[in-house]
């Protein structure tokens, strides 16, 4: 028996769309924010599957996930510094009570 | 063909992964969503150690695990009591998504099914076959300009962290 391809991809299937429900129907940002890193992790594990299965002698897939969890870091910190002021703002991190912006 | 060890390795990941990341979206407390999806990372990153990716494994563990989930952890903490429960949405948000995740799952997985997979080369085959990565291979393809290497997105990234931190403090700043 070997481990194939289709096999890490089913998991990473599941992860993207857990993702995709979470980032529907959550009404809480940072569980927004949770559901989006499990869609990134889903698309960084297909990358390095796709690398290693179809493409064994070259590492795109490798750096390319390595560029994506460089860009998430980043972006995750951006945004807790936004869902911290509004909640500052409003009082709390619902998607629903940050209605208004000040201009 | 792959050792028993390393597939009964795979199912009992694969499972962690499944189950967490379902419990990831929907669990009402969010401290324990954001411990749900740390397993998640955590089994991701064994993925890639037996994919044959150390580096990137590594990076996942010390980056997601280490950085990230502390961020989240203390953002929580800030905006959440602890023992607090998150509203939901209306109704037919709620049958929304569930309707909209399940099709695009069920979609997925057929098309997964009923692709025509090229590549045949086994795992355990690829990696021994010389093709694994080492550090040595890693840093030259960060640091030279030459074709596959990646000197420009590298210091783009560098940049981008940079810009990264300084509108961290800006925008969170007390005025």
């Amino acid at each position: 028996m070997d481990l194939e391809m289709l096999w890490y991809l089913v998991p990473s299937v599941i992860m993207f769309c857990a993702g995709v429900f979470g980032f529907i129907t959550r009404k809480n940002t940072i569980a927004l924010l949770l559901s989006l890193e499990l869609m990134l992790n889903a698309a960084d594990l297909n990358f390095v599957v796709f690398n290693r299965y179809l493409f064994p002698g070259s590492m795109e897939g490798m750096v390319f996930t390595l560029f994506a969890i460089a860009i998430a870091a980043a972006e995750t910190a951006i945004a807790i510094a936004i869902i911290i002021n509004i909640y500052r703002a409003v009082g709390n991190s619902d998607i629903t009570s940050a209605q208004k912006m000040k201009f | 063909m792959d050792s028993v060890a390393n597939i009964i390795l795979y199912f009992v990941v694969a499972l962690c992964i499944v189950i967490f990341s379902v419990l990831t979206v929907t669990s009402r407390r969010i401290l324990r969503a954001a411990t749900y999806l740390l397993f998640v990372l955590i089994g991701v990153s064994v993925f890639y150690f037996q994919l044959g990716y150390q580096f990137l494994g590594a990076v996942q563990i010390a980056v997601y695990a280490g950085g990230i989930m502390v961020l989240f952890v203390f953002a929580i903490l800030l905006t959440h009591r602890p023992d607090q429960k998150t509203g939901l949405l209306e109704q037919h948000r709620r049958t929304v998504g569930i309707s909209l995740s399940v099709l695009s799952c069920v979609l997925l997985l057929l098309a997964l099914f009923f692709m025509p997979l090229i590549g045949g080369e086994s795992l355990s085959a690829s990696i021994a076959a010389g093709n694994d990565i080492t550090m040595h291979d890693i840093g030259k393809a960060f640091t030279g300009t030459d074709r596959f290497q990646y000197l420009l997105p590298f210091e783009a990234v560098s940049i981008l962290l940079l810009s990264c931190i300084i509108g961290g403090v800006v925008v969170a700043r007390k005025r």
